[in-house]
Parts: C-alpha cells; sequence; structure tokens
C-alpha cells in the first residue's frame, strides 16, 4: 500500500478532515472561532442572551419550514388551515405552539440581550457596528414579528394590519399611494396576506440570517465586551492569549447549555401549560376569523409592540395631521442607533459608572414597562397620562445622554477582569 | 446574579399584572370550575351540547370521530344517538339551520368551534352567559343578557333553568331614570331543573366547549409534565458537566 502524501497544510488533521481542510478552511475556522476564539471567563446570568436568541431564531426558521407544508396563504383559507394544523395535523399543534412561543420568546430574549448592552456598555467604542447591525435586527425583527402575525388571518390579524399600515397613511403627500401601494388594495384583503406571507417567509428571515452572520462577525472580529467593561486583550500572557480569556469552546459551549436548558424549561412550560399566556401571547380575538364588518372590543398589538404604540398614541395631532406621533414612534427606534455616539463616559460598565446613569437606567426600564402596560390598554383612564410622561422619560435616557454620561462621578477600572460567575 | 433575577422577576410581575388587570371592566364573570380531564362531564357536555345547541351552532372544526375518540364514546353509540346532520363520521359538526336563516335572528349564529379561546374568560365566559339571560320586553326574543347585551339569541334553555328578571343598582336612575345601572339578576319564575342541576348543565357544556376549542388541551399538559421532567434532569447534568469542565478557570 503507497503512503499517502502527507498534508502540506500545516496544523490540519489528516484523513477525511485533512482532505476537505486542503479545499476548505474547516478546521482552521473551528479554531478561529470557537476551540481558539478567546472570550471574557467573567461572563455573567446577561450573557445567555445572545445564544438564546441563536436558539430561538433556530427554533422560528425550523418550526416555521413545518407551518409553511401545511398553511394556506389565502383569506379563504388561512384561518382554517391554522386550525387544520392544531387539530388534525401529527404534532401539528406542538409545532404552530412552538413557533408563536417563539415569537414572544424572541422579543424576551433580544430585549434582554439589548438591556445587557445598556448595563456593561457593549454598544461603546469599538463595537458600533456591531451595535447597528443588532438594531438592523431588531428592525427586522419587527417587520417580521408584525407580518407573522397577520398569518392566522384572525379578527385582530386584520384589525392589526389595518391600523399600523394605516399609519403609513398620515405621511404627508405620499401616504395614500404608499398605503395601498403595501396593502395592493383598497382595504386589507387578500393580495395583502399573500404579500405579508412571501416577505415573511421568505424575504426577511433571508435578510435576517445575513445580518445575524454579519453580527457575529462583527463579535469575533472585536472580542467580547464583559461585565467590567475592559478590554481582556490589553493584558496578553507570554503565549498571546488574554490572561482573562479562555476558549469558547468548551467553556462557554458547556455553560450555554446550562443556560440553554434553563430557558427551555421555561419555553416548554408555556407551549405545553400556557400556550396562550394569559391572552398576551395568543389573543382571543384572534381565534374569531378575520370580519372587515365587526371591530374586535379593543385593538391592540401583541405585548412586544406595546411600549412603541403607547408612544404612537401618546403624542397628539397638530396642525392636522396625525403623523407627529408616527414620526415619535419611528424615533423611538431609530435612536437606538446612536446610542455609541450618545454616550461620554470614560467607563463602560455600570459597575464603575456613578449614580445618575443608575438612576436614569433604571427610569428608563420602569417607563419602558410602564409604556409596554399603556399600550395594553384602551386611551382611558389614567394611562394617557401615562403614556405622554413615558415617552419624555423614554428620550430624555437618550438626548440628555451625553450631558449625565459627562457629568457622572465614575470609579476607577481594573485593569484585570473581577472573577467569573 | 441575585439582583438580576430580582429585576426579570418584577418585570415578570408587571407583565402579569398588566395581563390580569385586563378584565377589569363589566361584571365579573361566574366561576365555571371546569375540569378538562372529567369525560363523563365533557361526554354529557357533548350530549346536551348536540341536542341542545347544535341545531342552530356549528362547530365545524371538530370532527365527530374526533370526539369519539377523545370523549371514549363508542362510534357506533356517536352515529345512533348525536349525528343528526351528518352520517360520515370524518366530517364536522354542521348545524341543521338553512342558509336562509340569517332573517330568522338577523345574524347567523356563530360556529362554536373556538369560542372558548375567542372569548375572553374562556370556560367561565360560557358559564357566566349560559346563566346571564333575564326578562326584557324590548327584545325580540324577550331576553337579555347580563354578559353580553343585545344579544341575538333566544334563551333556549329558557325551560330549564325558568326565567330571570334583571336587578338595577338602587337610586341609580334618580337623575331622571335615563341611567339605569345593571348589576346583576334574580329568578323570576322556576324552571324544569333545579338551580344546582342547571349549574352543572352549563358546567359540562362550558367543558365541553373547552374542550372543542383545543381537543389537544388535556394531553398537552399531561405530556407536559413528562416534558418539564426530562428538562429538570437535562438541566442538572448540563450544570454538573459546566461545573467539571470549569474547574481549571480561576
Amino acid at each position: 500500500m503507497a503512503a499517502a502524501p502527507e498534508s502540506s497544510h500545516a496544523g490540519s488533521a489528516g484523513g477525511f478532515v485533512g482532505w476537505i481542510d486542503q479545499r476548505f478552511p474547516l478546521t482552521k475556522l473551528w479554531r478561529s472561532q470557537v476551540s481558539e476564539y478567546y472570550a471574557p471567563k467573567n461572563f455573567n446570568f446577561w450573557y445567555y442572551f445572545g445564544v438564546l436568541s441563536l436558539v430561538v431564531l433556530v427554533n422560528q426558521l425550523v418550526t416555521g419550514i413545518f407551518l409553511t407544508m401545511s398553511y394556506k396563504p389565502s383569506a379563504a383559507e388561512a384561518f382554517s388551515s391554522i386550525e387544520y394544523i392544531m387539530r388534525d395535523l401529527d404534532w401539528g399543534w406542538l409545532i404552530r405552539y412552538m413557533h408563536s412561543t417563539g415569537a414572544s420568546a424572541f422579543f424576551i430574549v433580544v430585549y434582554l440581550h439589548m438591556f445587557r448592552a445598556l448595563l456593561y456598555g457593549s454598544h461603546r467604542k469599538p463595537r458600533e457596528l456591531l451595535w447597528i447591525f443588532g438594531c438592523l435586527i431588531f428592525l427586522l425583527l419587527m417587520a417580521e414579528a408584525f407580518m407573522g402575525y397577520v398569518l392566522p388571518w384572525g379578527n385582530m390579524s386584520f384589525w392589526g394590519a389595518q391600523v399600523i399600515v394605516s399609519l403609513f397613511g398620515s405621511l404627508p403627500v405620499i401616504g395614500g399611494g404608499l398605503v395601498e401601494w403595501i396593502r395592493g388594495d383598497y382595504v386589507i384583503a387578500d393580495p395583502t396576506l399573500n404579500r405579508f406571507f412571501a416577505l415573511h417567509v421568505a424575504a426577511l428571515p433571508i435578510a435576517l440570517i445575513f445580518l445575524v452572520i454579519a453580527h457575529l462577525m462583527a463579535l469575533h472580529e472585536v472580542g467580547s465586551n464583559n461585565p467590567d467593561g475592559i478590554e481582556i486583550h490589553d493584558q496578553e500572557g507570554p503565549d498571546g492569549h488574554p490572561l482573562d480569556g479562555i476558549p469558547f469552546h468548551p467553556y462557554y459551549t458547556v455553560k450555554d447549555l446550562v443556560g440553554v436548558a434553563g430557558f427551555l424549561l421555561l419555553f416548554c412550560g408555556v407551549i405545553f401549560f400556557a400556550p396562550s399566556f394569559g391572552g398576551l401571547f395568543l389573543e382571543s380575538p384572534n381565534f374569531d376569523p378575520a370580519n372587515p364588518l365587526q371591530t374586535p372590543p379593543h385593538i391592540a398589538p401583541v405585548w412586544y409592540f406595546t411600549p412603541f404604540y403607547a408612544m404612537l398614541r401618546a403624542v397628539p395631532s397638530f396642525a392636522g395631521t396625525q403623523v407627529w406621533g408616527v414620526i415619535v414612534m419611528g424615533a423611538s427606534v431609530v435612536i437606538l442607533f446612536f446610542l455609541p455616539w450618545l454616550d461620554r463616559s470614560p467607563v463602560r460598565s455600570i459597575r464603575y459608572r456613578g449614580p445618575i446613569y443608575k438612576i436614569m437606567l433604571g427610569i428608563f426600564v420602569l417607563s419602558f414597562i410602564a409604556l409596554g402596560v399603556c399600550g395594553l390598554k384602551p386611551p382611558a383612564g389614567i394611562y394617557p397620562t401615562i403614556g405622554k410622561v413615558c415617552t419624555v422619560l423614554y428620550f430624555a435616557f437618550f438626548l440628555l445622554m451625553p450631558w449625565y454620561t459627562k457629568l457622572d462621578r465614575t470609579k476607577p477600572v481594573p485593569e484585570r477582569v473581577t472573577g467569573h460567575a | 446574579m441575585l439582583k438580576s433575577w430580582v429585576l426579570i422577576s418584577t418585570m415578570l410581575m408587571a407583565a402579569t399584572a398588566a395581563s390580569t388587570a385586563a378584565a377589569e371592566e363589566g361584571i365579573a364573570l361566574l366561576k365555571a370550575d371546569t375540569d378538562i380531564t372529567n369525560t363523563d362531564s365533557l361526554q354529557r357536555g357533548a350530549r346536551d351540547f348536540m341536542n341542545y345547541c347544535s341545531g342552530c351552532h356549528s362547530m365545524k372544526y371538530l370532527r365527530y370521530n374526533r370526539m369519539a375518540e377523545d370523549l371514549k364514546i363508542p362510534l357506533p353509540e356517536l352515529q345512533k344517538n348525536l349525528m343528526f346532520t351528518s352520517d360520515k363520521s370524518f366530517d364536522g359538526i354542521n348545524s341543521a339551520m338553512p342558509p336562509d336563516a340569517v332573517t330568522w335572528f338577523g345574524k347567523q349564529p356563530p360556529d362554536l368551534s373556538l369560542i372558548a379561546r375567542a372569548r375572553e374568560g374562556g370556560p367561565n365566559y360560557i358559564y357566566s352567559y349560559l346563566h346571564g339571560f333575564y326578562a326584557d320586553k324590548t327584545r325580540l326574543w324577550g331576553v337579555n343578557n347580563l354578559y353580553l347585551q343585545a344579544t341575538a339569541m333566544p334563551h333556549v334553555l329558557g325551560k330549564l333553568q325558568g326565567l330571570q328578571k334583571p336587578v338595577f343598582k338602587p337610586g341609580s336612575d334618580a337623575g331622571g331614570g335615563a341611567q339605569v345601572e345593571l348589576v346583576g339578576v334574580e329568578p323570576m319564575t322556576p324552571g324544569t331543573m333545579k338551580p344546582e342541576e342547571y349549574d352543572q348543565f352549563c358546567r359540562d357544556i362550558a367543558n365541553f366547549l373547552d374542550y372543542a376549542a383545543e381537543p389537544i388541551k388535556a394531553k398537552r399538559q399531561s405530556m407536559g409534565v413528562f416534558v418539564m421532567l426530562f428538562l429538570a434532569a437535562f438541566f442538572v447534568f448540563a450544570y454538573l458537566l459546566k461545573k467539571e469542565y470549569w474547574k481549571d478557570v480561576h
């Protein structure tokens, strides 16, 4: 038997993997991105939500593919096809609940993931692009969720689409034509459902996947931030690896496994015991088929949109147009993109920031939750007032940031990370 | 770590408070106290639904054979006693209403496949609604409903329950008689059933409608227990694995 020529690629294995390595950087990628990608050793609880968003994304993609096999994207059949999935298709109910619960879970983990950035300054230089890719993912996720919500063609699907799409009508000059162009009809109807389906299952998921890859590439280029908000690469050992870094695999793969298990416990708890989650994840009016002649008693978007919806409603019409509310709602998302440049603090992590930032962040979180509650309620009683106050507080957090982060008293930052969780 | 948990649980509590506070307005629903795993109750509910409701209300997403299987009713018995509009066991439950029936009530009696999920309160709403009819001469069928004002439905179960009369808040018409606040109902004429019997009758129907809205519900919950046990065990092993690997991180 003749001896096979030795692999000329340094560090690559022989056999099948070696054969691949000569043609594709498999081992190289595995090492640089996983087994020799050094992450700070002090990640805490808040660092689970990145991997969890990835888990939920995969869940949505896989269950979505199976739902697509039985769902009928037409106004006449959509509602019945969902009931077919829920009743007649083997395990269809499980796939559908995984998908519907996954939508809410996606926003929970993404909101907590973004909150983590606010805690530890993960958006600060040199991670601005990483943050911007994240904001784009969030924006697309909102579009994806909105269009997905329309697909079951329940009465809330219909009226929710009616309200949200008509917002574009408040834009001056182009408004009317734009709304018609989006709907493909004079009302929300079959063509609207069809195009939302196309966008929901093809266009937006593809864009989302690309953005997630860009997000991860940017992360691995600059390296992860950590709860102390310091650069671990500033302190490297003689082997060239950061002193406070540990290889992502196996350390964080096994640690993330614990996080995923904990997440699945909660996730499956909802799927198996409370898939409607008290009307928050699946709203009761959506179990009535779409009916253009009957509005639900109270139209509210799903919970993850309600903070933004409350800001939309908080702004009164002025100079004969409602467009100001739409502008404020748009601005509430757009302003996130500017966060890296609004923050002027000399330190990143909340551990070394002063009391002003802590108070402002606390007020911001509370007003975001309060806005979410307001958006769920009919605009009566105390809610419009709370909505207005919290809208101001929401924007104050961002717009005053350049000043209060500079004014704030900060503590000295350590050279090495402080312990690990 | 502890601080994070406190924060997250505060957020969750705020969210649940928001959801439970949603049902504040209007007259409080009665508690149906239904049990989706009680097959006897579901069988009685199915029988009563077929006899009293299915004449007008369809239940098109529930197939006869699915119901027979889930409720442990032998198919021949179901076909003989409860299948009035079809002889094919794989059919959905259709009503016996002719197409022009819409003119009888002013609206088509709604399909009840999903009613327990489409109304806030679910089985409690159905149980309350069936208890909520009261005499009102201004309405087409002589009755109105405490839980659904201006309902188009006649009191089909009036013979069983008897008729009730409305109770108004004392003094609420002091401002000239225009503002009258309805606060409840009380018995007026007795029916063929004792109140407890009628309660049970409505409970069975509410239970059956709850089942019909999601036939997999009972199975889903019992399956969920095993899923949770598996995941809890998985969590423990994942945690031990992590601890083992992280021994050498200082």
